[in-house]
């Protein structure tokens, strides 16, 4: 069987890796606020160091995760794109002055202020992108719904994204095979075949589809409540660590940084560190 | 002794039903028994085991009167949680069932739902996988284990729980003769080394009894049939009546005259008791007969040479397959699950290409064509009908592919009445899908697939999970069309199919084709059985304990003599 695998854990031997996933979820998410709520070059710029340090750590190779950080960086493009289509001026507005490098037409003009925005909002993402491709690639999948309930999460929200990521492979299985019949009987949907002529009939394919994963759920549901889930208001974790000392340091490491980047961001009453004036 | 599960006069009616699913119920369950519950599909013997574990009405709800105790508790009243404390529940589909990532969260899933502290946790674990061998595989994800290996892992997942009931839905259904062989002797041992109650919903009669149980409740239209001992039951007409398929030894000797009394212990073939006047008749009636001359061979319709796939590198799923089938021929392909089974078909029907070697269709090479330019002369079947079921109308279903190869609306509807007509479901064919029988959805996907005028149609394990009725109707749909001249290719784990139906059997083991000889040849080979994880027929333990030899024969013999009297009385 061909191996299928939505997220992709890569387990390892490394400091990342033996932090628990609760901590991981924690850390991803003070981080992350902390990159999201500052524009400041110099906070972003330490923020960075600090997300490539921890993936180095992690001793994850950049190729494994290729296909997340392609998908990553074509966002991350369309997004300064459509900044830039729809409001050619933001940076101008933001830093308060404006030097013009060339002027395109219309109202579209390259501004030294605009670049600078850009490369800010640039920055937020190579800040967030390591960290968040950590926290996928370097936690146990069995980790995740302890992680999310110990966070304060409902259980039944943790469990229900386990058992997503128990049942998606088996869901793109039986896709797969109901497409195959589907070609079988002549129904165009091969990747030799036209694109419109496929998009219209993968119609085809979503009935089954669908139907097939009902009877899964009816089952699976079953058997959840057979075996008692939805019993207690909590429940325990088979595969849940103890925290380390490693974990409360991260954890401290997290807050501080939080702290840190809400400081020096708003030291001077802004979110922008302004260069031009 | 109190018993541990007791019906009064009970009744229940789901919600969405117009009549009562279970009528006036009475029956007594002991401590310590093991209880096959037996019946043909629709007699209500799930809904039982549902009104046991409390899944009714907890997840069906309906109107149920009389009184059922479980473990001391007046079911009704009890959650399905309290339940689950008495009644450990194993359902049908081992997969569909497996809940955590890996096999110990999966074992672990009940304890983490009762609060229990990790440590007391993985030793419990620890506990029940041993007592079914999967501890080895504790880590392991639910796709690197067999069928079998999940079922274990299920039943250890409720035996966590030390429940004093444990419920069997349908244990055989989906995995392959040894590891259903398997299933049926763990299921012995765990009974004996615990003393737990256990009761078992099957109406592969034959299989269960591979191991004794104290008594068989038949279940017939929402009725208890009979409740008797193996011995007593086998030797009444009860039980082909209510269409539940009686071990094929035992027809066999009814077939040679033998009169079956329950003192004989007819309930399984190495126990029965055989006087030589038993066995001389036995013997007269193989002699009989002379063996069916072979049919006159056909012109070879589909030839693979040299077949080699591997969905990895350098690790092959299929290794240098060759065969050819011949025109006009029912074969079975069979073997356990993983053996390459179903990568053989998806080779031939062009879903994956081959390594190397090739796949030749009447004299000509396929082997680059693509699946739509196959499509017209090979058919496939999906084992799930629900699988393959696109459109909501009948006519639409069957009409699916001919629409697609551009055919006029006037050919089209012409093609799709005689498909119809010819699978019997021409009076249907204005009805929605959804209101068929699943056999009747079968049906429909096998017409939907006629529709293109195949000549070979391979199917994917055509009657799983059906009860002897359907499997009939199936098999002698199938039958008439190979009478009509398609060519019939089917992946099965129902060696009763194998024997029955394919005159000629293909087995696989570990990616290479093993053997290419008769059904009858086959199920008589030990070696061979043992390898590819078959379950040899009880024809041959009891052509063996008459002295018939070769017992092949003795089974052919058997096999042409039941067609016989079913198609033309005795």
């Amino acid at each position: 069987m061909a191996a299928n695998t939505v997220l992709n854990y890569l387990p390892r031997k490394s400091f990342v890796h033996a932090l628990t996933g609760t901590t991981k979820l924690a850390f991803f998410l003070l981080f992350t606020f902390a990159s999201m709520i500052t524009y400041d070059t110099r906070v972003l710029i330490g923020l960075m160091a600090v997300s490539f340090a921890a993936f180095k750590a992690s001793r994850i190779k950049l190729r494994e995760v290729r296909f997340m950080l392609v998908f990553m960086l074509v966002f991350l493009i369309l997004n300064n794109v459509f900044i830039y289509l729809f409001s050619p001026e933001q940076g101008v507005e933001i830093y308060g002055t404006r030097h013009v490098i060339v002027t395109l037409f219309w109202r579209y003009t390259i501004t030294w202020e605009q670049l600078f925005y850009t490369l800010n909002i640039s920055l937020k993402y190579f800040v967030a992108l390591p960290v968040a491709i950590l926290f996928i690639s370097a936690t146990d999948p069995s980790e995740f719904a302890a992680s999310l309930n110990s966070i304060g999460v409902s259980y039944r929200v943790g469990y229900s994204v386990a058992i997503a990521l128990r049942y998606i492979p088996d869901i793109q299985r039986d896709y797969h095979s109901i497409s195959q019949a589907q070609q079988a009987r002549g129904v165009e949907l091969g990747s030799k075949e036209k694109l419109s002529a496929r998009l219209k009939n993968s119609v085809n394919i979503l009935l089954p589809l669908i139907l097939s994963s009902l009877a899964r759920i009816d089952t699976i549901s079953n058997a959840m409540e057979l075996r008692g889930f939805g019993k207690k208001k909590k429940r325990t974790w088979y595969v849940q660590r103890p925290f380390a000392r490693n974990d409360w340091l991260v954890l401290a490491l997290g807050a501080a940084l939080l702290a840190a980047s809400l400081i020096i961001t708003f030291w001077d009453g802004d979110r922008f560190f302004n260069p031009f004036i | 002794m109190d018993p541990i599960i007791s019906f009064r006069d009970f009744t229940f009616q789901y919600r969405a039903q117009a009549r009562p699913t279970l009528y006036n119920i009475d029956l007594d369950i002991y401590p310590g028994e093991k209880i096959l519950i037996a019946g043909p599909s629709g007699s209500g013997k799930s809904t039982l085991a549902s009104c046991i574990n409390g899944l009714i009405p907890f997840s069906y709800p309906g109107e149920s009167s009389g009184t059922l105790t479980v473990d001391g508790k007046q079911a009704r009243k009890e959650s399905i949680f309290a339940l689950s404390k008495s009644v450990g529940t194993v359902l049908q589909d081992p997969d569909g069932q497996f809940i955590g990532l890996t096999v110990a969260e999966d074992i672990a899933f009940a304890l983490e739902n009762d609060c229990v502290p990790q440590k007391e946790m993985h030793a419990a674990v620890a506990r029940a996988a041993g007592l079914v061998d999967v501890d080895r595989h504790l880590g392991r994800a639910p796709h690197e284990l067999s069928g079998g290996q999940k079922q274990r892992v299920s039943l250890a997942g409720v035996m966590v729980d030390a429940v004093k009931i444990l419920l069997f839905d349908e244990p055989l259904a989906n995995l392959d003769p040894a590891a259903g062989k398997q299933t049926i002797e763990l299921i012995d041992r765990i009974q004996k080394e615990t003393g737990t109650t256990v009761l078992i919903i099957e109406h592969r009669l034959e299989d269960v009894l591979w191991r004794s149980v104290d008594r068989i409740v038949l279940m017939d239209e929402g009725r208890i049939a009979a409740d008797l001992r193996p011995d007593e039951l086998l030797c009444s007409p009860l039980l082909t009546e209510a269409g539940i398929r009686e071990p094929l030894y035992l027809t066999a000797l009814k077939y040679a005259g033998v009169a079956l009394s329950p003192d004989k212990k007819p309930a399984h073939p190495d126990t029965l008791e055989l006087t030589g006047a038993d066995r001389d008749a036995v013997r007269a009636w193989y002699h009989a007969a002379p063996a069916a001359a072979p049919a006159p061979r056909q012109p070879v319709l589909l030839e693979v040479k040299d077949l080699r796939f591997g969905y990895t590198k350098g690790r092959d799923t299929l290794q240098n397959i060759s065969f050819a089938v011949r025109k006009g021929e029912m074969v079975s392909i069979v073997g356990r699950n993983g053996a390459g089974k179903s990568t053989l078909s998806k080779l031939i029907c062009g879903f994956e290409a081959p390594g190397s070697g090739s796949i030749l269709l009447d004299g000509r090479d396929i082997t680059g064509d693509t699946i739509r330019q196959r499509a017209g002369r090979i058919g496939y079947v999906m084992q799930n009908p629900n699988q393959m079921i696109s459109k909501t109308m009948i006519f639409d279903e069957v009409a699916l592919g001919l629409v697609q190869s551009g055919l006029g609306p006037g050919e089209v509807r012409a093609k799709v009445e005689d498909t119809l007509k010819i699978c019997g479901l021409y009076p249907f064919r204005n009805w929605p899908v959804s209101a068929l029988s699943f056999g009747q959805k079968k049906r429909v996907t096998i017409a939907s697939v006629l529709a293109l005028g195949p000549d070979v149609i391979i199917l994917d394990e055509p009657t799983a999970g059906q009860d002897f009725r359907h499997y009939t109707e199936i098999m002698e749909f199938l039958r008439g069309l190979n009478r009509q001249g398609v060519t019939v290719l089917m992946i099965t784990h129902d060696m009763h199919l194998m024997l029955e139906y394919t005159p000629r059997a293909l087995v696989f083991s570990d990616g290479r084709l093993i053997a290419d000889r008769s059904a009858a040849g086959v199920l008589c080979d030990p070696a061979l059985i043992e390898q590819a994880a078959l379950k040899e027929t009880s024809l041959f333990t009891l052509a063996n304990r008459c002295g018939i030899a070769p017992p092949e024969a003795f089974v052919q013999r058997f096999i042409d003599f039941d067609r016989e009297v079913r198609e033309h009385g005795c």
